[in-house]
């Protein structure tokens, strides 16, 4: 099949591009890209004048929750999620059932994501057997499988010697160390982050050093093995600093941002009245981390956005906030949260924009996308930043519907997908 | 009375009430007091209104105050304990409460150790629901009853300075306290052990200090907290024994407060660990007037919530 995207505004900061032209697609790759381009009869063609068209969006933390928990997300459903927000792939992580800690289930997954299409699935492997934390798990056969980074997300690596091994054994397969960055201890029973506002609510606070004193850990344990460190969903303005200090020290380390820790703080558990919509781990923090994140961005020191899209069932989250599980959904709020409230208030330019959501993530995680050069996969975003939208969870396609986003109004929305040359439809 | 602006459907934070509120209820509760002091102890005000108490939590004064004050109310008092209710059958909490809700009582009492759980029954049932305490959230009927008891023995709330003194992070009558106290124009101050200090409490509008001598300094009110033996004391604390070595009220602890000092402590009281007994029976503990003004304030609640205005048309 061959596609003609004619009259976007393409803009691909990974080859210094933003400006009106047509690209030419076929057999799933990009083919051409000028400013007009002549075509014979059996070529389709998408008329996107008025859009922006970016290389495919990446969400590099997602759960997707097959196997295992197929009632509250799956492969499917996760995927349409993705298309439906403008992803063309997603990175799933390894908290399954099983595991996806060995060849097999990966393989699963990925047979799975092929057969049902909407996106990419690029599976993250478990650092550790059953996410135990007590033994590696086989991680050159996960990257064999096409793993494209492991992660014990969903619980951190607590044994400092085991971060140490993986750190260094995952340097033979060039693979990321993802961390969930938290001390259990220091963390406790906290539902919410610790300070005035869960003084207040009298719930049990998660204080921002359980996210500092690992990722200090984690960072010396870099330094020491070379390792290559991602540091998941950061929230606090102290490990931020950290994670500067680290780079400027030249280390293999990289970092994520949510959406929500970007957008919200801790008073919104409160002003919500104790929504569960309002919890998920790490928690939303004070003003000035939040305010802090919003500045690591800018000044570059967070590489990208990720959602930690984390579909839970609806009765679990009907409960009370102490017993609800953390977690909220994210593919279908991500770009419109960000084309609204980023670049839409002038923190961030498109052209950043596009790099924290897809050209970042591809080059992180060594991802075929995140470029529209020729050569590279026909995978992209059609953007329309005049679109107004009211986030609506009933109409999510994920399983989930748990989002502290609804009701928002919000300027700016992926409106269509592209997967391999063919505009997705849901 | 009729000036007050109408209560809300439930009473559910001290934060649900304004100060003309709080003063219908502190002056309803003033006139049920007398009903407790006759020989047959019971008003026909409430006969025919069903009124449930569903104790989550193990509480015996709480509940037995509600119970009297239901029944001197002359309604029909249901209580379930947790032990005997249908969430250890697998049933979710919601669930249980909609299915009491389906028989249509006029008001469900709740305690709960988990902050938020009566706000998130009261959005789904139709009748009222007052918090009887949600965790280290909120306890709107202590913090009333406390400053009934505080209103009476002084006549006034405005201009008093009130210390708390004990375990600040976990308790929720602190939090209601705060909020009353300061609607009503008392300054707080709040004192404990370091390890036992909420973050961010001072953001509250309390004085903190770290000592019971400091906490209690010119003071007019001392209302001491108890120490929770059975709830995550252990690393916060080295002992209960050394808990009363530095921050016990004890007689000499006492001496800088004001002359016309009054102590509360809303109970259960361990002694030889936040208090000493020369203090806790001293001339200057209101702590047995706490628990009869309970009944008084709760019949107040009951009385006000199951008769509001809105109801009756």
């Amino acid at each position: 099949m061959t596609l003609l995207l004619r009259g976007a505004r393409v803009v691909d900061p990974s080859q210094d591009l933003d400006r009106i032209c047509d690209v030419l697609m076929a057999d799933g790759c990009v083919v051409e890209i000028a400013e007009s381009i002549d075509i014979g009869e059996d070529v389709e063609v998408l008329e996107l004048q008025g859009k922006i068209l970016t290389p495919g969006l990446i969400d590099v933390h997602v759960h997707l929750r097959e196997p295992g928990h197929e009632y509250k997300e799956t492969i499917r459903s996760g995927c349409r999620a993705a298309a439906a927000g403008g992803f063309t792939a997603v990175a799933c992580m390894a908290n399954t059932e099983p595991v996806n800690d060995n060849r097999s289930v990966t393989e699963h997954i990925l047979v799975t994501a092929q057969r049902h299409g909407f996106a990419r699935v690029y599976p993250i492997g478990a650092i550790s057997k059953g996410l135990r934390g007590e033994e590696l798990a086989e991680i050159g056969q996960l990257a064999d499988a096409g793993v494209v980074g492991i992660s014990d997300d969903g619980r951190p690596v607590e044994n400092a010697d085991l971060m140490r091994r993986a750190l260094a054994y995952a340097q033979h397969f060039d693979l990321p160390v993802i961390q969930h960055a938290q001390d259990l201890e220091l963390s406790g029973r906290g539902v919410m982050h610790e300070g005035a506002w869960s003084t207040r609510l009298g719930l049990p606070g998660i204080p921002g050093v359980a996210e500092d004193t690992m990722v200090a850990r984690d960072l010396l344990l870099v330094e020491l093995t070379g390792g290559r460190y991602h540091l998941q969903h950061l929230s606090t303005a102290r490990s931020l600093d950290l994670i500067r200090d680290a780079k400027a020290r030249g280390l293999a380390v990289t970092t994520e941002v949510t959406p929500h820790h970007l957008l919200l703080n801790d008073q919104a558990v409160s002003d919500s009245g104790m929504s569960t919509d309002t919890k998920m781990n790490p928690p939303l923090r004070s003003e000035a981390d939040r305010a802090a994140m919003i500045e690591g961005l800018v000044d570059g020191s967070i590489d990208l956005i990720a959602s930690d899209h984390a579909p839970h069932h609806v009765d679990e989250k009907d409960r009370q906030f102490s017993e609800a599980p953390f977690g909220i959904v994210g593919l279908e709020t991500t770009v419109s949260l960000c084309l609204d409230r980023l670049v839409g208030a002038e923190l961030l330019s498109l052209n950043r924009l596009v790099e924290l959501l897809s050209c970042r993530p591809a080059e992180i995680f060594g991802l075929p996308g995140g470029s529209l050069a020729p050569g590279r996969p026909a995978d992209a975003t059609v953007l329309d930043l005049e679109r107004e939208v009211v986030v609506d969870p009933a109409s999510f396609q994920s399983k989930s519907r748990s989002t502290p986003f609804g009701e928002w109004s919000l300027r700016g929305a992926a409106v269509q997908t592209i997967l391999g040359g063919r505009p997705v439809v849901l | 009375m009729t000036e007050a602006t109408p209560l809300s459907k439930d009473l559910v934070s001290i934060l649900d009430l304004d100060r003309g509120q709080v003063e219908l209820i502190l002056d309803t509760a003033e006139s049920f007091a007398e009903v407790s002091e006759r020989t047959i102890k019971k008003v026909p005000t409430l006969r025919g209104r069903t009124l449930v108490g569903l104790f989550f939590e193990p509480s015996t004064r709480t509940s037995a105050s509600f119970e009297i004050a239901a029944k001197r109310l002359s309604a029909d008092w249901v209580s379930f304990s947790l032990a005997s209710s249908s969430l250890t059958k697998g049933e979710s909490l919601i669930d249980t409460v909609r299915n009491l809700d389906a028989m249509a009582p006029d008001m469900v009492v709740v305690r709960h150790a988990d902050p938020g759980v009566p706000r998130m029954l009261a959005l789904r049932v139709a009748c009222s629901v007052i918090n009887a305490g949600d965790g280290a959230h909120e306890h709107p009927s202590q913090a009333l009853l406390d400053a009934f008891t505080i209103r009476k023995a002084k006549g006034h709330l405005e201009g008093l300075l009130v210390a708390m003194i004990g375990d600040i992070e976990l308790s929720r009558v602190v939090r209601s306290n705060i909020h009353l106290l300061q609607m009503m124009g008392a300054r707080v101050r709040v004192a404990g052990p370091r390890s036992m200090m909420p973050l961010g409490i001072e953001e509250m509008g309390v004085e903190v200090v770290y000592s019971t001598a400091e906490a209690v300094r010119d003071a007019d009110v001392v209302m001491m907290l108890r120490i929770q033996l059975e709830r995550e004391s252990r690393a916060r604390f080295p002992s209960l024994r050394e808990y009363f070595d530095v921050f016990a009220l004890t007689p000499e602890r006492l001496e800088g407060a004001k002359d016309d000092v009054i102590i509360l402590h809303p109970g259960p009281m361990n002694r030889g660990v936040e208090i000493s007994s020369e203090v806790a029976d001293g001339p200057y503990s209101v702590i047995l007037d706490q628990v009869s003004n309970g009944v008084a304030v709760r019949m107040a609640l009951l009385y006000l919530w199951t008769l509001r205005p809105e109801d009756a048309s």
